[in-house]
């Protein structure tokens, strides 16, 4: 076992889904503690006989096997999956439907079942997420907090509260429902925030946790392989997704700093990765449906196609943002929509633009809304206060990294005045 | 060189698949070790937590051995070593120290 493939993590998603078919969604907390088991049967013979060939496949069977245990023994007591109906109530059919329901396909089907279903609209967006990751993804709920800054007790309750919500609906969700697209969009949503999180994320350790980000990619994978769930906004998702993970090499530099995407070492980016997010967008145009994954997708897609930061086509990613303010505003899009006009009509007019944006209030509270001003004052060659927007933002910091590169463009202030 | 067994008792269970994940690599890294160093005479075998006591001319049968899961033996491995100080000495590399748990040591009876 290699150190660092999470193959534990990835398996408890799966064995966890492959139960919860059987079981009933109701039977939620009964699945976790068959995988719990599983995992602790698996740590107590394999540390001393060693890891198997087969680790995933020796895994699943244990968890098979206690399923089939389970049942066995409260099938009188407890009702198990509603949608099974009679197939878990006879010996003949019980072993060929728990069978089936581990295999790969059937296991890849209810993963995105189960998405959906954490997805529920009575659920706010980041408990959404963090369900994902406990039931998808196999995070702990130390893992979690951590993704999240938020205290171990309070993601303990808060992930309790969402599986009460989640046990009401006894079954997973199902394609069929009249709620799809609206769910779908839901999931979509819930990716994005994941992937985020992963990339600008709030965590004072690293400001780059690239595994929140590749477990988003791989999530949004399953959706367009799915026939019903790849639909052009998913595609589009997985775009941008693939198109912004191909800078994460270059994100943070040697010395462990924070790049900004003007001056990143682009040699490093990731060629698949972009070629794969270029394959995406490309299929996300199929039909006519434009969503906002779309149009960020697009910009993201102007930065990979220019090989050094001066051959950026600056005036297409503005008008980029202009359709993204008609479609989806929020004073996020509007700064960066206000940097893009800076790098075209020059560093007054971004700054009229920022002056411009309406409850640009919200923004006071985050650091690159203070450095973007920072960086336009000192090109507009007003270093005093470019050093103040910069103290600003280095004071809204919230990891070392984002402290070290405030620090340097605050420097630079003082260098240029020399 | 002698032969001694180490006794794995007690060790918090993971409370995560990543925390599992982690404490097996431990593991693996370690007895990869012992077998390099050449101190390995057999892998041993993992116990199950059940059982069952009997005890008394009434042969007694209890559910056993220990009612507290820290006091139980979860597995052995058969050592080579020097003398009984190497072999402790040797053991102290076990992951589980880490997780609240302990190795017993004990020389095998020479005939």
């Amino acid at each position: 076992m290699e150190p660092g493939d999470h193959l534990f993590r990835r398996e408890a998603g799966r064995m966890v889904t492959a139960l919860t078919r059987i079981f009933g969604l109701d039977n939620l907390a009964l699945a976790e503690d068959v995988v719990q088991d599983a995992f602790c049967r698996a740590l107590e013979v394999w540390k001393i006989r060693g890891v198997p060939n087969n680790p995933s496949a020796w895994l699943m069977k244990t968890a098979k096997n206690r399923a089939l245990d389970v049942v066995r023994r409260e099938r009188t007591a407890r009702t198990f999956a509603p949608e099974l109906g009679r197939l878990l109530e006879s010996e003949w059919t019980l072993v060929p439907t728990v069978d089936e329901l581990f295999g790969a396909s059937a296991i890849k089907d209810d993963q995105l079942r189960m998405m959906f279903s954490c997805c529920h609209p009575n659920l706010p967006e980041q408990t959404q997420v963090a369900l994902v990751l406990a039931l998808i993804c196999g995070f702990g709920v130390g893992e979690i907090a951590a993704a999240f800054l938020t205290g171990q007790d309070a993601t303990q309750k808060r992930l309790v509260r969402a599986k009460k919500v989640l046990a009401a609906s006894k079954r997973l969700f199902d394609f069929a429902d009249r709620e799809f697209s609206a769910r779908l969009s839901a999931v979509h949503r819930a990716l994005y925030l994941l992937f985020n999180e992963g990339y600008h994320g709030a965590s004072p350790e690293s400001a780059v946790r690239t595994e929140l980000c590749r477990e988003a990619i791989r999530l949004a994978g399953l959706l367009v392989e799915h026939p019903l769930a790849s639909t052009p906004a998913s595609f589009a998702l997985c775009a941008l997704m693939c198109l912004h993970a191909a800078r994460l090499p270059s994100r943070v530099d040697e010395a462990g700093d924070l790049s900004s995407l003007f001056d990143q070492d682009r040699s490093k980016w990731d060629a698949e990765l972009t070629a794969r997010g270029l394959r995406y967008l490309d299929q996300s145009a199929a039909g006519t449906e434009l969503s906002e994954y779309h149009i960020e997708a697009a910009i993201a897609s102007i930065h990979a196609a220019a090989p050094r930061m001066e051959d950026t086509d600056w005036k297409s990613i503005a008008s980029m943002y202009d359709r993204l303010m008609a479609l989806a505003p929020s004073p996020v899009v509007a700064l960066n929509r206000a940097i893009a006009i800076a790098q075209v009509e020059g560093p007054e007019r971004g700054l009229e633009e920022i002056r411009n944006i309406d409850d640009r209030e919200r923004l006071a509270s985050y650091p690159f809304y203070s450095a973007a001003l920072g960086e336009l004052e000192l090109r507009s060659g007003r270093c005093e206060a470019a050093r103040e927007h910069f103290a600003h933002a280095l004071a809204l910091s919230r990891n070392p990294m984002e402290r070290r590169f405030l620090t340097r463009r605050a420097e630079a202030c003082g260098a240029t005045q020399l | 060189m002698s032969e001694f067994v180490f006794l794995y008792r007690g060790g918090e269970r993971a409370q995560s698949p990543e925390q599992s994940e982690k404490q097996m690599q431990k593991w693996v890294a370690w007895m990869k070790e012992l077998g390099e160093k050449g101190h390995m005479k057999d892998r041993g075998q993992p116990l199950e937590p059940t059982g069952k006591v009997v005890r008394g001319k009434q042969k007694v049968v209890t559910d056993g051995p220990y009612p507290e899961s820290k006091d139980l033996v979860g597995g052995y491995t058969l050592i080579e070593a020097k003398d009984l100080a190497q072999a402790a000495e040797l053991s102290k590399g076990c992951p589980i120290f880490e997780f609240d748990g302990l190795v017993e040591v004990r020389p095998v009876m020479e005939m």
